[in-house]
């Protein structure tokens, strides 16, 4: 029975919580619902990597746990096919850490509250539909029912330039989900010598039939498909605009969650069905985000939109998830899924600092704010401790998924990887260059602006958005080693199987 | 394990820190003062009995054949990145280590202390007191660290204190560019030392300082083969690795941050930018100076960059006008005196004298750089000003001040039986037994240093009287004179510590020998620059307005610190901002952007223009049918032909 399948919940409880909605009245009753569904789905995550860790220790080491599979359009031999393993375990934990923050954040959204959230349940739905699916076709419908709502949410609820923004980040991710379609379709149509083709990543990976000759075609369009959504330079740029404009929890999750299906998706299909083009065509993928990580924190220096500062710096470390996937050893896959984890909640945490801060000064202009420590003190030193995750202070996560993938990325002996590793590194650098230049410009000094010492500090549910997100990031600074052996663990299976 | 209970001294400050960092507004200034002094005292007791166990007791195998042990007391893993790179948090015991805490303890629990007194009624007390014991507790986590990984965690970690710190008073803009620019400069080092600590832990398959240490050569030779540009990655490792500790340490040319570092509050100057963090570096490079001992190419640029180092920053601190600048340029100098102490220490030669010159100097200069620090903030406090034009004739309003102000600054000149005397001896002992060359150019810049700081000393204390405004200067509480007391007898008697028996590079007794031809030029030395400094400054002359005159050039650009801040003003603002980080956003809005922009603009003046065609006027269709089929028809007529 499909409902004896305990990962399905994360579909439906977000389902729920949509038709909950639409029957809603008030905004008690909306926030009701979203807050009752959100722990639910903390709730359910969390008991999920116990049950996960639990199988694990009971000598599981099935490549997938939890699996299930439903015959969905027998033509194509299309399957709900649901499964997780440590690197989806961790990435579930991060959507429902996401999503809990991203209700608290946008507590008070204004307008029309009501189709705000539902649209924010259908992307979550998307999201987490995305994380637990191991047959593909499913997988790309979850995708792109998680980029859909974007467009509206933006559009509609979104700050500047919205209606540019929304259909650029739309535009781009989609044309990105053309590439992405192609190789899927591809890939299907290889996905057996007998004929009896499938869209299950197990099972196309343990057939491993995709000629070589077709993995060159296929791997670039499904890495540069789901690339796109990871930021991968040069088709970045709907990155800084659709943060810019979207509203705080929107940028939450998209920088949080959205943004790391984009690394996912690379590392699940690309990588994990096609290893042979992806050690032939690797160079030109970690030139190309080796270049992002150094060039998102370049731009990142002399923006003076604090969105786009972010936007930028997530740039720079989404390019680290993908350089560092490319490494395609151990360890600095490890780091990878790390930095998505880190940069989520941090780069999360940052989005809602700024939604906060601008929607008391109404600017985010860096130049127009200055000295916020003095008038609302908790939120500047959340916006401190989240700079310094983002520069990598040891004892918040930043550091641990950096060093990570450094170490692992040092394991290539050759000239190449070496220099790009350097180059990489370079980032912590320039990152402290424009994370403190932000903090000391807009914290720190004299008030700017004196209508601003009027303002508030945060509110009580905006403390609670914030804490949750600082906690998490220094319980995974504090304490990797749970996460990071995860996640570790699941590579060390995956690297023994695949001709890497 | 015996030791085992040195864990205290980590958890306790890193508890205070969260206590005093959430709950501390809830305090009022003088209890959480007060709990953060008593828990520093607490750890400064616990440091002690550490110390004194391991050197004196012999119980747990400290000592073994004459040779101490190095003792890993704790040591569980944090996170494991392959099968043999295992990052671990642990203390480690040996001779330095437990030097190390007895320092950082003493001048902590001083500062805090003084502190007290100092930041009374300071907005922000509460947080002052939580960064002290965040500061304290990433230090003693620096320097009991098993392993370089840890080194290098802590090492971020007391780096982000010092930006705290630097930062306090947040209001001022000199203080937060002082802050931000410590921290990216030091970012920068830090970033040669991440990357020697990949090569070396690539090669050798192993973070851990026993294992790299306990047999040097078979840990360089893993590498052998591998070469970079001519030079064996062992090398580069070692060389990138001290980067970080020239950065920490500000060593030229990235020394730039530490006189400006001297924006934060003067006790914080005293602990982080004059006796603990900033020897982080000396640390280091003793830690693993015996694969360091193996490269002897990596020695002699340490040498050279202590050498001239401790030049450059004496030659500055003999112009400057505010006090802690001149203390902070002569830390660098100090601080460089034992980087190339260590750089001329060869294990075969005299014992590698260096090696323990330089720890004893490191001990001796960590007091009487406090004493001098905390001495000159009670002179701030009480004239208000940093300027040595507002000071002078303090010697009869600050009579406590005044004279451990003296003897720190006798102590630092090397005059005997003044601690510095003793240590600064080996120091110039291991130079001439290297080189002539190191040993006369240290004993040059020592005369320096003697000049330096007397001139300080009577600018402040004697010169002349000025106005001071609507109030006489005064002596401090006891809360900041009980520190200098304390400090300043610990500068008088710390010479003669037989420092050799607890501290040398192969752990075993070293009996230190005055070398008496040494000794007596050095001395000798330093006396010509307290008599040069009495003659021009004693009493307010023109004398030395007229020999600078003489030298204007020269003075000018020594007050300009050679220009050195310009020049990375230059690179930074100039280069950085200007040349790369501009061009690339230009290039991402314009380039990058312009062509998404250009593909969708294209598409839809491209379906503007298709749209004409659909017209609905049937003359047109058929217009375009009929022009259609001809032009099939002669295309297969072409075909056919």
């Amino acid at each position: 029975m499909i409902w004896d399948n305990i990962l399905i919940y994360f579909v439906v409880i977000p389902v729920l919580m949509l038709a909950g909605l639409a029957i809603s009245k008030s905004m008690a009753q909306i926030r009701t619902i979203c807050v009752i569904g959100a722990s639910a789905l903390l709730a359910l995550a969390a008991y999920v990597t116990i049950a996960y860790l639990g199988e694990r220790a009971t000598g599981n080491t099935a490549a997938m746990l939890f699996t299930g599979s439903w015959m969905w359009f027998e033509p194509l031999n299309i399957h709900l096919a649901l499964g997780v393993d440590g690197i989806s375990v961790v990435m579930l934990i991060l959507s429902s850490v996401i999503v809990f923050a991203g209700i608290f954040a946008s507590w008070k959204i204004d307008p029309l509250p009501k189709e705000y959230f539902m649209w924010f349940c259908l992307l979550s739905t998307g999201v987490f539909g995305f994380f637990i699916s191991i047959d593909m076709f499913t997988m790309f419908m979850f995708y792109e029912v998680a980029l859909i709502p974007m467009y509206l949410l933006i559009g509609v609820w979104g700050s500047g330039n919205k209606n540019y923004s929304a259909m650029k980040l739309t535009l781009m991710l989609m044309g990105g989900s053309a590439f992405l379609m192609l190789g899927i379709l591809g890939i299907y149509y290889h996905s057996s010598i007998d004929g009896n083709f499938t869209m299950n990543i197990l099972e196309i990976s343990q057939n491993n039939a995709i000629p070589q000759d077709w993995q060159m075609y296929l791997f670039p369009m499904t890495f540069v498909g789901f690339g796109v959504l990871g930021a991968m330079f040069p088709f970045h740029t709907w990155s800084p605009d659709g943060h810019a404009s979207a509203p705080t929890a929107v940028s939450m999750l998209h920088a949080g969650v959205l943004m790391k299906l984009g690394g996912y998706g690379c590392f699940r299909i690309a990588i994990y069905l096609m290893p042979y083009a992806a050690t032939e065509l690797a160079w030109i993928f970690l030139i190309l985000t080796g270049i992002s990580v150094v060039y998102g924190a370049f731009s990142a220096c002399v923006q003076t939109d604090l969105k786009y500062i972010n936007a930028y710096s997530s740039v720079s470390h989404c390019g680290l998830v993908l350089f560092a996937i490319l490494m395609l050893n151990t360890t600095a896959m490890t780091g990878a899924v790390m930095q998505m984890l880190s940069h989520g909640l941090m780069t999360a945490l940052f989005f809602a600092l700024i939604g906060m801060i601008y929607g008391r000064t109404h600017t985010r202009d860096i130049r127009q704010l200055g000295g916020l420590m003095q008038i609302m003190p908790f939120l500047s030193v959340c916006y401190v401790i989240a700079g310094l995750a983002s520069l990598g202070l040891p004892g918040l996560s930043g550091f641990v998924a950096e060093m990570t993938i450094f170490v692992g990325s040092f394991e290539h002996t050759d000239m190449f990887h070496r220099v790009f590793t350097i180059v990489a590194c370079c980032s912590i650098v320039i990152t402290a260059v424009y994370i403190l230049r932000v903090v000391g410009k807009i914290l720190f000094g004299a008030v700017q602006d004196e209508h601003h010492r009027t303002l508030t500090d945060a509110q009580w549910h905006e403390r609670l958005s914030t804490i949750t997100l600082i906690v998490c990031v220094a319980a995974i600074g504090c304490f990797p080693s749970f996460f990071s052996e995860i996640i570790r663990n699941s590579f060390l299976t995956i690297i023994k199987v695949l001709p890497l | 394990m015996e030791f085992s209970y040195t864990l205290a001294v980590l958890i306790i400050p890193i508890l205070m820190f969260l206590f005093l960092g959430l709950v501390g507004m809830k305090l009022s200034n003088k209890v959480a003062g007060v709990i953060g002094t008593t828990a520093m005292g607490i750890v400064t007791a616990i440091a002690y009995a550490i110390a004194f166990t391991y050197f004196f007791g012999d119980s747990q195998g400290q000592v073994i054949d004459g040779v101490r042990q190095q003792l890993e007391v704790v040591n569980f893993t944090w996170l494991q990145f392959t099968d043999n790179l295992i990052i671990k948090l642990g203390v480690l015991l040996d001779p330095i280590a437990a030097m190390m805490l007895i320092v950082i303890t003493t001048v902590s629990f001083m500062v805090h202390l003084y502190s007290l007194g100092y930041m009374k009624g300071e907005k922000g007390f509460q947080r002052y007191y939580a960064f002290l014991s965040l500061f304290t507790f990433s230090m003693l986590g620096l320097v009991v660290a098993t392993n370089i990984f840890q080194m290098y965690i802590f090492w971020e970690l007391v780096g982000v204190s010092s930006y705290l710190l630097i930062g306090f008073y947040y209001t001022k803009p000199a203080a937060v560019a002082a802050s931000k620019k410590a921290f990216i400069v030091t970012r920068f080092a830090d970033l040669g030392f991440l990357i020697g600590i990949l090569i070396l832990s690539f090669y050798t398959q192993t973070f851990d300082f026993l294992t790299l240490t306990s047999n040097p050569s078979s840990m360089i030779s893993t590498a052998s083969g591998a070469t970079f540009m001519g030079c064996s990655v062992m090398a580069w490792a070692l060389t990138l690795i001290f980067m970080g500790g020239a950065g920490k340490s500000a060593m030229f040319p990235l020394h730039i941050w530490l006189p400006d570092a001297m924006e934060g509050p003067t006790p914080v100057s005293a602990l982080i930018h004059a006796a603990t963090m900033v020897v982080a570096g000396v640390y280091l490079v003793a830690r693993l100076f015996p694969l360091y001992a193996c490269e002897v190419g990596v020695l002699e640029i340490i040498t050279v960059i202590g050498a001239v180092t401790a030049l450059y920053a004496a030659m500055v601190a003999c112009v400057q006008s505010d006090i802690k600048r001149v203390l902070a340029f002569s830390t660098i100098s100090q601080i460089a005196f034992m980087i190339t102490s260590l750089g001329v220490a060869r294990p075969e030669i005299h014992e590698g004298v260096g090696y323990m010159a330089s720890m004893f100097h490191l001990f001796t200069h960590a007091m009487f750089k406090a004493l001098l620090f905390l001495g000159a903030g009670a002179i701030i406090h009480a004239v208000h000003s940093n300027e040595v034009k507002d000071m002078g004739g303090l010697r009869k309003y600050m009579p406590i001040c005044h004279i451990t102000f003296l003897i720190g600054c006798l102590a630092i000149a090397g005059i005997p039986p003044f601690s510095g005397f003793f240590s600064k001896d080996e120091i110039l002992v291991a130079a001439y037994s290297n080189s002539p060359l190191w040993g006369i150019w240290l004993t040059v810049v020592a005369g320096m240093t003697a000049f330096y700081m007397f001139r300080v000393y009577y600018l402040i204390f004697w010169w002349n009287n000025p106005d001071y405004g609507h109030h006489t200067p005064h002596e401090s509480p006891a809360t900041m004179t009980i520190p200098l007391i304390f400090l300043a007898t610990v500068s008088i008697f710390a010479g003669f510590i037989p420092f050799g028996e607890f501290v040398s590079w192969n752990r075993e007794t070293y009996t230190i020998h005055l070398n008496w031809t040494v000794a007596t030029t050095s001395v000798l030395v330093a006396l010509a620059g307290i008599a040069l400094a009495t003659k021009l400054y004693m009493k307010e002359n023109k004398a030395p307005a007229a020999m600078a005159d003489k030298v204007r050039g020269l003075w000018t650009a020594a007050y300009h610190r050679f220009y050195m801040d310009e020049l990375y003003q230059f690179i930074t603002h100039r280069i950085i901002f200007g040349c790369v980080s501009k061009p690339i956003a230009w290039f991402d809005r314009h380039i990058i952007d312009g062509t998404m922009d250009m593909l969708a603009t294209v598409t839809n003046s491209a379906s503007y223009a298709i749209r004409k065609l659909q017209s609905g006027s049937i003359q047109g269709y058929v217009m375009v049918y009929f022009v259609g089929v001809i032009l099939l028809a002669v295309i297969t007529y072409i075909c056919l032909i």
